[in-house]
């Protein structure tokens, strides 16, 4: 039953890293950049949302929907005033560019916020938990985070699939010089999927702000476990991205079990043993051909 | 009144090498146009110019009479002119279908959809759930002489329409040719193949490395003075 009871935790924690990774992945998916300044953002929209619970006495749930479209009218004019033009500049320019900003953006949450720990209240939602079995139960608060995670995937993955904004992305992604002869204009459609990534990262952020406690400088870890979900899964693909979520989630719950200390490092030898044998994902291309 | 497009002392260069030459053309509503010449002659800049992916640094390019040389690809699109590029470029991962509506992405209403579409090419019909990456040379070719209907645009440029293809698509495609221009395009076909340029246009224009040498209407235009043109044999 332990064993059992490690994969629940493990695949509703990996609903957490998938939402994490969401943003990460359709950026890359769409525009092939690599946004270093990904966990940090997160962190950032965790800090805001503390501050209006905390000092503006803003409900939480007014809080979270005050900065999911805050950070992605952010995330809109992040593309259209920093990565679009460095997009010019080579592949390397926008990989560093995001770099730069995490480092601006952590220094500025250190200044604001200090570096102490946090975290945001959720009351008994963080205790409850419902019973699956006599010997099983899951956490209420972990379940409506998987829900979300795979709620917000779901989501992204049909605007993708259904939308005529969302198959001109997939054009884009194809072939950017034929897509604007099309008559899409790229540098919209980059700032649209940056606002649609940033906003599913701010939402991750404050989850993940609720779950645990995070400082300025959380975003590296957060960074890492989305970076791993994404390759994982398979660059470019949201579905894989689920995918390479529940796998994190799940070896590090199971590697916990063998010993508590192996949780973390559990997840990394699974990514290491992904990048050696499929170096292409689980669920490689279904996004972008 | 104003040429449907005119083009006008273009100058164009692909870093130090200079494709276009001062060049000349200009295109009547409801005129169709064949541009021919050999490889580097400069046919394919000649239409990435006027569908805005190379900008001149040169001259002019105007539609109407107003000056777009600076208007970017995508606006232009919305004015009226689409291009099926060289190398068709279907978008690999977009089924057919999905490659089709992209191309009325930012379109004019008119009168192409996917049904009009769907009748001018059955091929493309039969392979609308395919992913465009598995497709025949003929069948892209369609559909990204469809995608660029979807646009309905009153200038439809085709560069290369031949190129690579069986003779017998090539004559199933240019056999539809004729449905576009009745329904008021205005074509500017480039063209390697003599015959199918000859056949399809009401004029001729022959390009040599980036100059005009030769320009009449196709009907009086001989095939000795198109071939010596092509080659550049004229004194």
């Amino acid at each position: 039953m332990d064993w059992l009871n490690a994969v629940i935790q493990g695949l509703l924690l990996g609903g957490q890293y998938a939402l994490l990774a969401c943003g990460l992945s359709l950026i890359f998916g769409v525009m092939r950049i690599v946004n270093l300044a990904h966990g940090v953002i997160a962190v950032a929209a965790a800090y805001v949302a503390l501050w209006l619970v905390q000092d503006g006495s803003v409900p939480l749930l007014l809080a979270l929907v005050v900065v999911v479209p805050v950070f992605a009218a952010a995330g809109y004019a992040l593309q259209r005033g920093l990565f679009n033009p460095a997009l010019g500049g080579g592949e390397l320019a926008p990989l560093l560019v995001s770099f730069g900003l995490g480092i601006v953006l952590t220094n500025v949450l250190q200044q604001v916020f200090s570096a102490d720990s946090r975290s945001i209240g959720i009351g008994s939602l963080g205790t409850s938990s419902v019973p699956l079995a006599p010997d099983l139960s899951v956490g209420v608060f972990s379940l409506l985070t998987f829900v979300v995670g795979v709620g917000v995937i779901a989501a992204v993955q049909l605007f993708l699939s259904r939308t005529s904004t969302g198959r001109a992305m997939r054009a884009t992604s194809d072939d950017p010089e034929t897509a604007q002869l099309m008559g899409i204009d790229q540098r919209h459609l980059y700032g649209v999927a940056t606002a649609i990534a940033i906003g599913t990262v701010a939402l991750a952020g404050v989850f993940v702000g609720m779950s645990t406690q995070f400082s300025p400088t959380y975003g590296d870890l957060v960074l890492i476990f989305a970076f791993e979900a994404v390759i994982v899964g398979g660059l470019g693909s949201l579905w894989g991205t689920l995918l390479g979520g529940l796998v994190l989630g799940v070896a590090q719950t199971v590697g916990a079990q063998v010993d508590p200390a192996y949780g973390i490092l559990a997840g990394h030898l699974v990514f290491l043993a992904v990048l050696l044998v499929r170096p292409s994902g689980l669920m490689p291309r279904t996004v972008t051909a | 009144m104003n040429a449907l497009l005119s083009v006008e002392g273009v100058d164009v260069h692909h870093g130090d090498l200079q494709a276009l030459h001062g060049l000349d053309l200009t295109l009547d509503e409801g005129e169709t146009l064949a541009v021919i010449g050999a490889n580097g002659a400069g046919k394919t800049t000649l239409l990435r110019t006027i569908a805005g992916s190379l900008r001149a640094t040169r001259g002019e390019v105007r539609l109407d009479g107003d000056p777009i040389g600076s208007t970017p690809a995508h606006v232009r699109v919305a004015r009226g002119i689409a291009l099926t590029p060289e190398g068709r470029r279907i978008f690999p991962s977009l089924t057919v279908e999905e490659n089709l509506l992209v191309g009325g992405y930012r379109g004019r209403k008119g009168p192409w959809d996917l049904r009009s579409v769907y009748e001018l090419f059955p091929l493309v019909h039969g392979r609308r759930t395919r992913a465009g990456a598995h497709l025949s040379g003929g069948e892209q070719q369609a559909t990204a002489i469809g995608r660029a209907l979807m646009a309905n645009p009153r200038l439809l440029l085709l560069d290369e329409v031949s190129l690579g293809l069986a003779p017998v698509v090539v004559k199933e495609i240019y056999a539809a040719l004729p449905q576009v221009v009745a329904r008021g395009t205005t074509v500017l076909v480039v063209e390697q193949d003599l015959n199918q340029a000859l056949g399809v246009a009401d004029r001729v224009q022959c390009l040599l490395e980036g100059r005009t040498v030769l320009e009449g209407p196709a009907a009086t235009i001989s095939r000795e003075d198109v071939t010596a043109a092509y080659f550049g044999l004229q004194e």
